[in-house]
């Protein structure tokens, strides 16, 4: 059962094959015996699995129900879920109970979906390989003794290894396509914008959406059409229509204009990860996609304009944290700054607390104009690099990572490498653009075959298209129904 | 640009966050490289580039009604306070 996808998952439960009981107890017998190998979970919440699934089935039984009906699922511990712990793989939020549900996990739940967990994830989704969580690090099931990405490398972890049939995940600057690639799944991040924000735990507020780990494209549009669309509790939630993306897979590839981006073809790349790219390149040239050569000249300047735009908006979200009314406090604080200083210390991990800094400095005074507004500004360039290139192609096409999955611990001590590992999938949320990422082959590293995804980038609100174009791909290609050896 | 342990020691001070003399070198090496490291940003040509201010350029912020919308939860939300009483945050002493 654990290997069908969603789309299988719901027919099989709609023709009554299986209950949702019988589902959610073979997942959570999965996640009780493969679970703690992977560290995917920080809490896995059987008790409420088994009365949501009950409620699936009662529906069910009675014809009642929609297409997530009785599916189960995993969160991402960075969104908010009434009544159960919501940690953010922080100590400071160890044990925070959220009072409210986020936005999302109440649509996937009027969706039907039952709760198995929430997932680990670098503290504060900060991180590209989940080694910054306070929980510890979570594991490749491709290889243990790997990383399977960040910030939602839990969420990635369990789904690759067929613990949970998808999960939920959030992407700042590339922390559901990175892991995604890492691990052999169908990754999505939509338009900013297009998910609400409300009820995840904030970290770079302009940059942050809500998505979709997967093991398919037709999985991934399924649940991203469960969680989207206009929420009055998010300032910045769009009020636009959500398309159906199951109805629209079959959009050919015939004519699909495709945009390689040349500036991501350079130094860095593992040849072995681009020959992957370039095959699939050529398949979908094969199949009638006319391929073109763009070049986007200010994406070089991604990374640091991302680690100048992230640290100021996440030193600004997280000074909420202060010991008083929520969070880690430490013990006999002597005055009130005392309170706040070692709260805050002991509270946050060494990578959370350095972002803090970087963004502290950048905002202070003497410096804003130089940091900050100078990123803001090349933010606007790397912007209108994109929405030059839309006017000539329809998609642009580029690996999602510059290599297969590392070990544990090889960048943990260069704060400078472990960025750059987010070098291809950052600008796209810097323009607040959609992007995706969809496996696309493996490279073989110490014996062990390693996937790797290949990333798909369209403009505002073109989920629709991307999702097309990973399901036509995965129609004629079979790289994203392979598991990962003893989890099948 | 190369940070100063002082500068580090006020940055920290304005972030509020408490830093152990151990760990004081290893964030002023880091924070330092990674400074440097976003520096190249100067070299780019913004001149005449307006700010980028939101992802998406048409988008406005909403305003909403200055309405009560939300019911008082006020002991729900205190269940996660590390300390309150009779509906109260308590804090150390604040004034002599």
């Amino acid at each position: 059962m654990h290997t069908l996808t969603v789309s299988e998952l719901a027919a099989g439960l709609r023709a009554r094959k299986f209950s949702s009981l019988d589902l959610t107890l073979h997942f959570l017998g999965r996640i009780e015996r493969l679970g703690p190998e992977l560290n995917a979970f920080v809490t896995v919440t059987a008790d409420r699995a088994l009365t949501d699934a009950r409620a699936a089935d009662e529906a069910l039984a009675k014809g009642e129900g929609g297409p997530l009906t009785g599916v189960p699922v995993a969160h991402k511990d960075i969104f908010c879920t009434d009544g159960i712990r919501t940690t953010c793989s922080s100590k400071m939020l160890s044990s925070f109970v959220a009072p409210y549900d986020a936005t999302v996990v109440s649509r996937w739940r009027a969706a039907g979906t039952v709760l198995l967990g929430k997932t680990n994830m670098d503290e504060f989704a900060m991180g590209s390989s989940n080694e910054t969580s306070f929980f510890g690090p979570v594991r490749n099931p491709w290889d243990h003794k790997r990383v399977p990405g960040g910030s939602s490398g839990g969420s990635a972890a369990a789904v690759a290894a067929c613990i949970a049939p998808a999960a939920t995940g959030t992407d700042t600057g590339g922390s559901i396509r990175q892991p995604a690639a890492l691990t052999n799944l169908t990754g999505i991040k939509p338009t900013y914008g297009r998910v609400s924000r409300y009820g995840m735990i904030a970290f770079a507020s302009s940059l942050d959406q809500a998505g979709v780990l997967a093991r398919s494209a037709e999985d991934a549009a399924l649940l991203l059409e469960a969680m989207s669309g206009f929420d009055p509790n998010d300032s910045t939630s769009v009020d636009r229509p959500v398309p159906n993306y199951a109805a629209e897979l079959n959009q050919p590839l015939k004519g699909l204009r495709v945009g390689i981006i040349r500036e991501f073809f350079g130094e860095g790349l593992d040849p072995a990860v681009e020959k992957c790219v370039r095959a699939a390149i050529g398949l979908l040239q094969q199949e009638g996609a006319v391929i073109k050569d763009v070049s986007l000249p200010s994406l070089p300047l991604s990374v640091p304009t991302y680690y100048v735009v992230a640290p100021a908006e996440c030193s600004s979200n997280l000074s909420r944290f202060d010991g008083v009314r929520f969070g880690h406090r430490c013990e006999q604080p002597k005055d009130l700054l005392d309170l706040y200083q070692r709260s805050r210390g002991e509270g946050f991990g060494a990578e959370v607390k350095r972002r803090i800094m970087t963004g502290t400095y950048v905002l202070s005074a003497g410096y804003y104009d130089a940091y900050y507004l100078q990123a803001q500004k090349c933010r606007a360039l790397i912007a209108s690099d994109f929405a030059r290139a839309f006017n000539d192609v329809d998609v642009v096409l580029s690996p999602t990572a510059p290599t297969a999955a590392f070990e544990l611990g090889a960048k943990t001590s260069d704060p400078i490498a472990m960025y750059l590992n987010d070098i291809y999938s950052i600008a796209a949320n810097l323009a607040g653009l959609p992007g995706i990422s969809i496996p696309c082959g493996f490279v073989n590293e110490g014996g062990k075959d390693l996937p790797v995804g290949l990333q798909l980038v369209g403009p505002h609100f073109g989920e629709s298209r991307l999702l097309s174009v990973s399901h036509q791909y995965q129609r004629h290609t079979d790289w994203h129904k392979r598991i990962a050896p003893g989890y099948a | 640009m190369s940070l100063t342990r002082t500068q580090v020691e006020g940055i920290a001070h304005l972030a509020r966050l408490e830093i152990t003399e151990a760990q004081m070198p290893v964030y002023v090496e880091s924070l330092s490289r990674i400074i440097e490291f976003v520096e190249q940003l100067a070299a780019a040509d913004t001149a005449g580039v307006e700010p980028m201010a939101h992802p998406l350029a048409d988008q406005v912020q909403r305003l909403r009604p200055d309405a009560v919308s939300e019911t008082d939860q006020r002991e729900k939300f205190q269940q996660n306070a590390p300390s309150v009483a009779a509906g109260l945050y308590l804090v150390p002493k604040v004034i002599e």
